[in-house]
């Protein structure tokens, strides 16, 4: 039988490893943009489980709502990394230092 | 019911080990590779909770549309590897410490004893006639379509944007100025020559 907490945990299993992806690729803005998404892919399954076991379609909305805005994040990052590596040829996160902060 | 359960460890198995090779491997194709079967797999567990229709949206819109974006810009741009990879091995142990530390504080709180089947029941199977696209889509368009025409502007703004931030001019390209073509004359370009008529003998001589 599965129970919620089945769902829960695969979650937050994703949740960490995509976290811990960002800690050990932080050069590389590529994989980074992929750790984000599977972030989302681990927030969205929590979702889909709650609304199931609470027998809510709302949760199934919010999903959808996620996956919107995650295809327009995915799309305009990728612009940024396009232009980013049309003026530096290169797409490290330590040349991004034109602002001297 | 013990069969959906070894399906879902079946597919959690797959799923964690793409989302591992995702942020392991070493070449940017092979993560975004990895990643597609990631959101595969998670297609499927959602399959298992009756969200049949966000299964296939997730199919069609992140491994149709995102990823193959993903794809398209990885293997255009031309990267080279070796500095990306630096702080690897100097920053794994932190990222393996914090990633198992909150999976554990985690997990104790998520764990059965919380969630379990006594707190969450499973609810009843829908019936063969129940459409879930159809539920979805009688909450959508009522209790929720306000949302739903923003979600529709974000879309346009980031159609926008995109275009917007990749566009450019470049100066050395030749390129046609439209408005000149349409406002030129007759007049402008057409020059009438009157000048005497020549015999054919004449000319070859």
């Amino acid at each position: 039988m599965i129970t919620l907490s089945h769902f829960l945990i695969l979650g937050a299993i994703l949740f960490c490893i995509s976290m811990a992806g960002i800690f050990i690729n932080r050069k590389n803005v590529i994989i980074l943009l992929m750790a984000i998404e599977l972030m989302l892919l681990a927030v969205n399954i929590n979702f889909v489980a709650f609304s199931y076991y609470l027998n809510d379609l709302s949760g199934q909305i919010f999903v959808f709502f996620i996956l919107t805005v995650a295809a327009a994040e995915a799309a305009i990052g990728l612009a940024i990394l396009i232009v980013l590596f049309r003026n530096k040829r290169t797409i490290n996160v330590d040349s991004l230092d034109s602002l001297k902060g | 019911m013990a069969f959906e359960l070894i399906i879902f460890y079946i597919f959690s198995a797959i799923l964690v080990g793409s989302a591992l090779a995702v942020v392991v491997v070493r070449n940017p194709v092979y993560a975004a590779l990895f990643l597609v079967l990631a959101f595969f797999t998670c297609a499927g567990i959602w399959l298992l909770l009756e969200a049949e229709f966000l299964a296939i949206t997730l199919v069609l819109v992140y491994v149709g549309a995102v990823m193959v974006l993903f794809l398209f810009v990885v293997m255009m741009l031309d990267i080279d590897l070796a500095p990306l990879k630096e702080g690897f091995i100097k920053f794994l142990p932190v990222g393996i410490a914090v990633g198992v530390i909150i999976l554990i504080q985690m997990a104790m709180i998520l764990g059965p004893e919380n969630f379990g089947l006594e707190k969450f029941a499973t609810p009843e199977a829908q019936g063969s006639d129940y459409s879930n696209t159809k539920a979805l889509g009688r909450i959508l368009y009522t209790t929720y379509v306000y949302p739903f025409e923003i979600a529709a502007v974000i879309l346009l703004v980031a159609i926008i944007a995109a275009i917007a931030l990749t566009l450019r001019k470049r100066p050395e390209t030749k390129s046609q100025n439209v408005a000149e073509q349409v406002k030129v004359r007759r007049d402008d370009r057409v020059r009438l020559v009157k000048m005497p008529a020549t015999k054919k003998d004449e000319v070859q001589s």
